[in-house]
């Protein structure tokens, strides 16, 4: 509780605000890339959210107060998201606040949120897409719960930072719990994200769009606060899953050299991060909206496969 | 020494000459000289135990003792009068048409390999290789039951295969978790598998364990026993198999099951030192007696009616080893023996009357006792012994029984009465609907090899009568044993 | 504090409880596994890792009799018997997807609770293990339910014989992992059952074709009666 800590917050969530669009690039980079076409720009993304940004906003008839502050409220929660998770170092003001199930909660929020307003202007396009965002939501959360479990029985805690510090500095030791988890915690976020085997992003079929379905009747700031909140979201489960499952080099204090050197393998783990979900996107296909909750409760298996795992192998010795 | 190995090599050298030559006419004779010699051995080998103990053969891989040798001797004889039924009864099944020449090659070989796997597992010292030979008598058999290549065969040997694999699987978690027990007492080169080693540390072994692995092995050698609620392959394997091997299944192959799991028993009993493993097989001994007898009124095809009644008194035999004491235990082996002699004697005859009938349905059989006295003569007596009327030696085991329950567990006793008396009451009226009125059946092409049936009959009427004092002193030695 | 004691166990353990929860996890794939020829697969590679840990065990504990039980797992269940099954498949041509008689979700569920069933047996006796592997017997255990569950919702042939030896390959973890294996003539044993039980099927296959036009074993149930 430091000088340092507030400023380690701090440059986190400015690392949060400023790297998740180039994140968001840098994966459309990879997959064109990948698929032989040619790449758009690193900052596509930037250029986007500054023309939206410069565009005027068009509001339906009859939207109400949610829906104008609905992007707000997302676009926080999301912030606030991404700058709690312990990625430049453990260290921080919000520690005690930055707890599993209170991330999973904040998460949720903006689901409500953003499918309320969804459903706000009464187009048929932003039910359907509502009502496939909770139904994607419900399925994933307890799996993305399990995996939280998972990790707090071997820390003992929940809170993220406990977490962190107890996986990052121990020798190494093979935990299969944490490996099943891993690919639990995998599948949620494609699903959460709207990625992939889910859904498109960068689709607007109408049937199969989720997220985008959602979002149509947006323009101007608030779509951009949206697409920005929705590149948030992907960065903070990146940086999540860098936490739990690749942690080491987070350093426990906050002075400025490992804050650096923190923030350098932070780099390049987003890095191999996003070029690996590029590489499944384009590995897979879309799979019909029927097939997600087999997709979602093989993850929910694996996470409680985990934690049973867990339990009988790596305790009790 | 030379007696057991004669005893295992003879039904193997049997089944690989007769894998050779069992296609040509002399086969079924072959067959019947093996048994004939396998039963001179286990003879000898018996008369040998009788005189000097307990034997320990082969690096301790084998041993006999009282009550094994009495079940290989057993074995041998059954074994012996099966293979001279099956001689006219394969002949006449081959000129139905019912079985080519390489069937019966295969039939005459997997018969000598089944007595072979059931001798090894009743001999050997190892529970591992107990295994591996009850697994192997569980190949054999499947061979043996789908030997007719009809559906309803296959369909029966397939359910077969699948019910006893699955059962014996959990029989071998069982045996790995015995010898996991016993490898912390005696060490990995103690021969933590060997029974002999077992039985001298039984005390010292980690009861949670041994009560573990007991359900794992009941579970699984109870599948092949027979017992409720696994018992459903058995009646089909019964029904659908050629009718000498219905009756080593049912006279021979419970037995060893049934044995395997009272081996298993006394090293519980031992480790735990409570009623555990009794009260789990007083319980589904209880309920494999109850479940079948209401099952027999409503069989139409005879080989199933009796494929139920074995599970029946598989049952009784179960609870009776389940009570223990030497009573109970007494009358368990003998009821295992006079179970033996009688059902395989009823399936002798039942085999020829199906013949005779060209049918196993029990309406389509009618007044074999006209056409063949003595087919029906000794289907009625047979049906007699096996509902436990006196004279016979069955009324003389399930007496003890009912008396050792009734002063132990009389609730149990009440049920047990009860559900021989339906089982009486369905069987008696089958088979007297066979036996008499007007016929329907043709006389056999071949004589009918109707000496087994006597022989077997005449061997259950003595026991019910008198039990030769050495054959009851042998009983009483095993039941000592099984405690 | 959990950690701290985690790091007392060495690699090699920390290797089989890898191999442990890899066979746990291929006993749930193949469990919700709809195609024949992947499920082939998914056996095979349960056989692999079984191999591994074998070879690992017998490897740390310098127990010469397990690289042989290891030789003959590599031999049997990861190149005789998947290549016995492809040629069966082939030939029988037999590539249809495999229904299941409960729905796969339901299916799982079910795992699930017998894997907690399984673990909770397991407990008291891992507690006693001395060998290194000692924690693995509940999962061996809850592989041997998986493919029971997996014997019992099949309704057709060939999936049910894997299951069978799925059951069996657990079975053997059992025993490698409680125990450091069974005597070497007990293994031979097994496995000599294990191969000709296969054989027989193999012929069996084609019988239950010939007579039923089929391998649904479903096809088989004339005869329901009690």
């Amino acid at each position: 509780m430091n000088f340092y800590a507030l400023f380690a917050q701090l440059l986190e969530l400015v690392v949060a605000l400023v790297l998740a669009p180039i994140l968001n690039g840098w994966i459309n980079m990879c997959r064109a890339w990948l698929q032989n076409r040619s790449a758009p720009p690193l900052l596509q993304t930037y250029y986007t959210l500054s023309k939206l940004f410069h565009k005027d906003v068009l509001l339906a008839h009859n939207a109400s107060t949610l829906f104008r502050a609905a992007p707000y409220i997302i676009f926080s929660c999301m912030a606030l998201a991404a700058a709690i998770v312990p990625t430049l170092s453990t260290d921080l003001i919000f520690a005690p606040a930055a707890d599993a199930i209170a991330l999973v909660g904040l998460f949720a929020l903006a689901r409500v949120f953003i499918a309320l307003a969804g459903m706000d202007v009464g187009t048929s396009f932003g039910s359907l897409g509502s009502r496939r965002e909770m139904f994607i939501g419900f399925l994933a959360e307890p799996a993305l719960l399990m995996v939280f479990f998972t990790a707090s029985l071997i820390s003992r805690s929940t809170s993220l930072s406990t977490i962190v510090e107890t996986l990052a500095h121990r020798e190494f030791v093979i935990y299969p719990s944490l490996a099943f988890a891993g690919v639990a915690f995998t599948m949620v976020s494609l699903a959460e994200n709207a990625r992939i085997p889910i859904d498109n992003p960068t689709t607007h079929l109408e049937l199969t769009m989720i997220h985008e379905a959602m979002i149509l009747e947006y323009s101007g700031r608030h779509l951009a606060l949206i697409e920005w909140a929705a590149s948030l979201k992907l960065f903070a489960y990146s940086c999540l899953g860098i936490a739990l499952f690749f942690p080491f080099g987070i350093p426990e204090a906050a002075d400025p050299l490992s804050l650096a050197l923190a923030g350098a393998t932070l780099i390049l783990k987003l890095a191999v991060g996003g070029f690996v979900l590029a590489l499944i996107e384009t590995l897979s296909a879309k799979m019909r909206i029927f097939r997600a909750p087999e997709f979602l409760g093989t993850a929910f298996l694996l996470a409680v496969l985990a934690m049973l795992v867990h339990l009988l192998l790596e305790t009790g010795q | 020494m030379t007696e057991l190995a004669f005893v295992l090599a003879i039904p193997l050298l049997s089944a690989l000459l007769l894998a050779l030559f069992g296609h040509h006419r002399g086969a079924p004779e072959i067959n019947s000289a093996g048994s004939l010699a396998t039963l001179v051995a286990a003879a000898a080998l018996t008369v040998r135990v009788i005189g000097e103990g307990p034997l320990v053969l082969f690096d301790e891989q084998f041993f006999v003792d009282p009550l094994n040798v009495f079940l290989i001797a057993l074995t041998a004889l059954v074994g012996f009068t099966t293979s001279l039924f099956s001689r006219p009864y394969m002949r006449v099944e081959h000129d139905h048409g019912r079985l080519s020449v390489g069937r019966l090659r295969l039939y005459h070989s997997m018969f000598q390999m089944f007595m072979c796997t059931m001798l090894v597992a009743l001999s050997t010292n190892n529970l591992g290789i107990l295994w591996v030979a009850m697994e192997a008598a569980t190949l054999t058999t499947v061979l043996l039951v789908a030997l007719y290549r009809t559906p309803a065969s296959l369909e029966a040997a397939w359910k077969y295969f699948i019910l006893c694999g699955v059962g014996i699987a959990q029989a071998l978690f069982g045996t790995i978790l015995i010898y996991f027990a016993a490898e912390r007492v005696l060490g990995p080169l103690g021969g933590a598998l060997l029974w002999t080693h077992l039985d001298v540390v039984k005390g010292g072994l980690e009861p949670t364990v041994l009560s573990l692995a007991f359900v794992f092995l009941f579970v699984g050698y109870g599948t092949k026993t027979g017992l409720v609620p696994l018992h459903n392959w058995l009646p089909d394997a019964h029904a659908e198999g050629p009718t000498p091997v219905s009756a080593v299944l049912s006279g021979l192959l419970l037995n060893v099951a049934l044995y395997a799991i009272i081996r298993c028993k006394v090293l519980v009993d031992g480790a735990l030192g409570t009623h555990f493993a009794g009260n789990l097989m007083i319980a589904f001994g209880l309920l494999t007696v109850v479940v079948p007898s209401f099952y027999l009124s409503r069989q139409k095809d005879v080989k199933r009616l009796f494929g139920y009644s074995s599970i029946e008194h598989m049952g009784l035999i179960t609870f009776a080893f389940g009570m223990g004491g030497p009573v109970a235990s007494f009358a368990g082996l003998l009821h295992m023996t006079v179970h033996s002699l009688t059902k395989s004697a009823i399936f002798f005859a039942v085999g020829h009357a199906a013949q005779m009938a060209g049918t196993q349905m029990i309406d389509d059989i009618k007044g074999l006792l006209k056409r063949s006295p003595t087919i029906g003569w000794g289907l009625m007596l047979g049906t007699l012994a096996i509902l436990g009327m006196p004279p016979f030696g069955v009324f003389t085991s399930e007496f003890m029984i009912l008396t050792t329950a009734i002063k132990h567990y009389p609730w149990a006793a009440a049920i047990l009465l009860t559900a021989l008396g339906v089982a009486f009451a369905a069987m008696f009226h089958k088979v007297q609907g066979m036996v008499f009125g007007e016929p329907t059946v043709r006389p056999l092409a071949h004589n009918p090899a109707l000496l087994p049936v006597f022989v077997h009959l005449g061997l259950v009427l003595m026991l019910g009568l008198w039990i030769p004092p050495y054959l009851a002193e042998w009983y009483r030695q095993a039941a000592k044993l099984i405690g | 504090m959990n950690a701290m004691l985690l790091n007392a166990v060495p690699l090699a353990s920390q290797v089989i409880n890898l191999c442990a929860a890899i066979m746990l996890l291929l006993g749930f794939a193949m469990l919700a596994q709809r195609r024949v020829l992947t499920l082939i697969n998914l056996f095979m590679l349960q056989g692999l890792v079984l191999f591994t840990s074998t070879l690992i065990v017998a490897l740390s504990t310098h127990q010469n009799h397990l690289l042989w039980s290891a030789a003959l797992t590599l031999l049997l269940k990861v190149i005789a018997l998947p290549y016995i099954l492809h040629r069966l498949i082939r030939r029988l041509s037999v590539k249809w997807d495999i229904e299941t008689l409960l729905n796969i979700p339901t299916i799982m569920l079910i795992g699930i609770a017998l894997v907690v069933v399984a673990f909770n047996v397991a407990q008291p006796i891992s507690q006693l293990s001395g060998t290194i592997t000692r924690a693995t017997i509940g999962i061996a255990l809850a592989c041997v339910l998986l493919a029971f569950l997996m014997m019992i919702t099949r309704s057709k042939a060939v999936p049910q014989v894997i299951a069978f030896l799925a059951m069996e390959n657990g079975l053997f973890f059992a025993a490698t992992s409680a125990t450091y294996g069974m005597p070497m003539v007990v293994e031979l044993g097994i496995a000599l059952d294990v191969m000709v039980g296969m054989v027989i099927l193999g012929v069996f296959f084609f019988q239950i074709r010939q007579q039923f036009d089929s391998l649904d074993i479903r096809h088989m149930e004339t005869r329901r009666e009690p």
